[in-house]
């Protein structure tokens, strides 16, 4: 079919033109997305824009969330999603709900039927704007073609600034067709938002005094460090105080791995030191991170000894759960960079050393045995822990939700910031593939590999489609205990070994790569190990690698349910 | 300790935006005791009063989950001692009321209330006050037969002087940041 030259401004465009025009306008090089009823206008005003616009035809609308999740990640820009009314846009909601409590900036954009339907129960109506709400930062329906514009351009002003997160604009299939003037007036405040604090330099003053007059200071860096770029400025912090610095689960990858200050990573199966340590230290230096349960365990006995330096750009987040002795708002670059100058510089070896020694000991009790075990099946730890050494830990790693989540959390060291991708506060299985898909595509050049369990791989596995459609040389590693292996830890651990449907009957997954066009491979012994993943590595294409690894392995450290953070145990 | 705090909220005027503020009233298993909503002085602006009976830290964090909200301008929260609150409340009694003139005269009277319709079936009285006038006059009238009763939410009015735009104008000024985090 022949194609329609582009449009320019000022000119009698149609609504879904418009859509795309904005787009356009937000600087939006990628979709990921899928068609129906309601939003055909759009796609075919996008038919037109092709070579300007890249559009990912996922195999599921959840699928689209999670990989424009992976893009926003690793790429820093808003993630955009096509997707159509009803079904369509109910299948969204775990990716949105994902984004919103990962603060993952996305903008979802749904066709909603006819206005004079709304209401009536029409064919595919659902009322995504009720149903997203409780899980949106904003959105917004639109039903007149005039509105388009203004809405889309809101939606990426609220979707990127202060605390990111996922917004929704619903459009009935009457504006998408209806005639407009395009014009974009790129939103760039709104009277009632107030997105990012200007930082209070008597704040900043407090902070320093506090850090300056502190024995053991601790730093917990969390996603707001990377979502600020602010990870030069903490390791100039860490350096000139000599603080130590630990990570949560999605500030991965903001502190360098081999500095010496960096301790480990936070959280139930996080690393030792970190957490015993957080109720030994005198000032606790919060930044970016808002002390989500995983992290504290038993809040009651959460650093009670400590005075909580907390830097963060959401208010609601001051004193939600642990009361902040000082609270620095604003973005935490800006925090960091005013603090730095009044910090004094500080040596701290006696505190430093507890943690060498924490390390020390979850060494011969864990990690040792771990990476270089005499099982005779394989372990998760010694498969990532090799792939790390392959990889030289400039890889992107994507992970699913389970114990491989908590082992790459642990065993891989992410030398780039922004390298890993996983789902924290919602901890959705089936986030993994698609969102590697998406991360592929926002760093082709890059080595991305998806490390996933059985059990998550098969949530979102017809995702494959979409890496043979679109040629995504995503490489995927799927560690498989046929089980869902952290549930049935659990049932080992509290409720008497008791595997009520946790054990998995899978298929043969080489095959079904296969179907899809993908190169598999799968291990099962330790001497084809090494060489299977540097296929993987190497492999310039999509690549599956099954490995399959002990049935009934535990993740440790943990805190368990309720206990405190000094309570970790070992084993 | 639970107390009963007048939360005010100040919004823009948009579809749906009193659904996202009452999610996290439920979201948290809070009941709403009133609800009420007007336009304000300035134009285009609207205010919600909403009065819950909740411990200071869970109103602190009520407010401030509802402030997070794109067209939230501010919220406040203000207990009862710091407020000036009225409910209005209609009763509509059976026109045998009048059967006992005098006692129900009275009764009106000395509630400072209001007859505002009379028909042969019934009569309708109003009244504005406070949740314990209201409540008095109910039970004062109940003996007359009480065919229907209704109340308004709360509306409320801050003793503190402080306007809302010289509110507005402190945030905009602490707001002046000129970070950007994403490019697009
Ligand atoms: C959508 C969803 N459903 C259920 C869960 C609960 N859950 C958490 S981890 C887990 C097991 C994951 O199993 P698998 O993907 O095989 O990974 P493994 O733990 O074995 O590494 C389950 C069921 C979840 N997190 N997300």
């Amino acid at each position: 079919m022949e194609k329609k030259r582009h449009i320019k401004y000022n000119t009698e465009v149609t609504g879904a033109e418009a859509v795309i025009l904005s787009l356009l306008d937000a600087n939006v090089t990628e979709i990921f997305g899928y068609p129906g009823g309601a939003i055909m206008p759009i796609y075919d005003a996008l038919y037109d824009y092709m070579d300007k616009l890249n559009h990912y035809l996922v195999r599921h609308e959840q699928g689209a969330t999670h990989a424009a999740q992976g893009y926003s990640r690793v790429s820093g820009k808003p993630g955009v999603v096509f997707a159509t009314s009803g079904p369509g846009a109910t299948n969204l909601i775990t990716g949105i709900a994902d984004a919103q409590i990962d603060s993952t900036p996305l903008v979802c954009i749904t066709g909603q039927v006819h206005s004079h339907l709304l209401g009536t129960d029409a064919f595919q109506e659902t009322d995504v704007v009720g149903v997203s709400m409780p899980v949106t930062k904003w959105n917004i329906q639109v039903t007149k073609p005039e509105d388009i514009a203004p809405a889309i351009t809101k939606a990426f002003y609220i979707a990127t600034s202060g605390r990111p997160g996922p917004v929704l604009v619903d459009i009935t299939k009457d504006a998408q067709f209806g005639k407009t003037t395009y014009d974009y007036k790129k939103c760039e405040s709104i009277r009632s938002y107030f997105p990012c604090p200007k930082v209070n330099l008597e704040d900043v003053n407090a902070a320093a005094e506090l850090i300056n007059k502190a024995q053991r200071p601790y730093i917990l860096c969390g996603h707001g460090v990377l979502l600020s770029s602010a990870e030069k400025q903490l390791l100039a912090l860490a350096e000139k105080a000599d603080i130590p610095v630990a990570s949560t689960l999605l500030g991965l990858s903001a502190f360098p791995p081999s500095h010496p200050l960096y301790v480990g990573y936070l959280g139930m199966h996080g690393n030792y030191g970190p957490n015993l340590l957080t109720n030994e230290c005198d000032v606790l230096i919060a930044i970016g991170m808002r002390f989500d349960d995983r992290v504290t365990g038993n809040v009651s006995k959460y650093a009670k000894q400590a005075k909580v330096v907390h830097f963060e750009i959401d208010p609601a987040e001051i004193n939600k759960i642990i009361p902040a002795d000082v609270a620095v708002l604003g973005d935490a670059k800006e925090a960091l960079e005013l603090l730095l100058p009044k910090v004094n510089s500080a040596k701290r070896k006696d505190w430093l050393q507890k943690f060498t020694d924490c390390s020390n000991v979850e060494f011969e009790k864990v990690i040792r045995d771990a990476i270089d075990p005499d099982s005779e099946k394989l372990r998760m730890a010694e498969v990532i822990d090799k792939f790390h050494k392959i990889s030289g830990g400039n890889a992107i790693i994507v992970t699913d939700v389970g114990q491989h989540q908590m082992i790459t959390s642990r065993y891989y060291k992410f030398n780039h910031p922004n390298h890993s991708v996983t789902s924290g506060g919602l901890g959705t299985m089936g986030f993994g593939l698609p969102a590697a898909v998406g991360a592929k595509v926002a760093k082709p050049n890059e080595q991305v590999v998806a490390v996933l369990g059985d059990g998550g791989f098969q949530m979102t596995i017809q995702e494959l489609g979409t890496i043979m459609q679109s040629n995504i040389a995503v490489k995927i590693l799927v560690l498989n205990n046929n089980f869902l292996g952290m549930v049935r830890q659990w049932q080992q651990l509290f409720f008497d070994r008791r595997y009520s449907f946790t054990e998995m009957k899978n298929p043969d997954f080489i095959t079904i790569a296969k179907g899809y066009n993908i190169k598999g491979k799968k291990v099962t012994e330790r001497e084809n190990l090494q060489d299977a993943l540097q296929e993987m590595y190497n492999s310039k294409e999509a690549f599956l690698l099954e490995v399959v690894v002990e049935n009934e392995e535990n993740v440790f450290p943990m805190i368990t349910t309720g206990a405190s953070v000094s309570e970790i145990i070992l084993e | 300790m639970n107390t009963t705090y007048t939360i005010s909220v100040f919004t823009e005027d948009k579809i749906g935006l009193l659904n996202r503020i009452t999610i996290i009233f439920t979201r948290r298993h809070i009941n709403i005791e009133s609800i009420t909503a007007s336009e304000i002085e300035v134009k285009g602006i609207y205010r919600y009063t909403i009065v819950v009976t909740v411990s200071k830290e869970q109103v602190e964090k009520l407010v401030k989950q509802i402030e997070k909200q794109v067209e939230v301008f501010k919220a406040f929260y203000h207990m009862n001692s710091e407020i000036l609150c009225r409910e209005i409340a209609l009763y509509k009694v059976s026109a045998d009321a009048l059967k006992e003139n005098e006692l129900f005269a009275r009764i009106v009277n000395e509630n400072h209330a209001t007859i505002i319709s009379v028909s042969p079936e019934y009569i309708v009285v109003e009244k504005t006050g406070d949740e314990r006038e209201i409540q008095n006059l109910f039970n004062e009238l109940e003996k007359f037969g009480m065919l229907e009763y209704v109340r308004s939410g709360r509306v409320a009015i801050t003793k503190p002087m402080k306007t809302l735009t010289s509110y507005l104008k402190e945030i905009e000024n602490n707001n002046k940041s000129t970070v950007k985090h994403f490019n697009n």
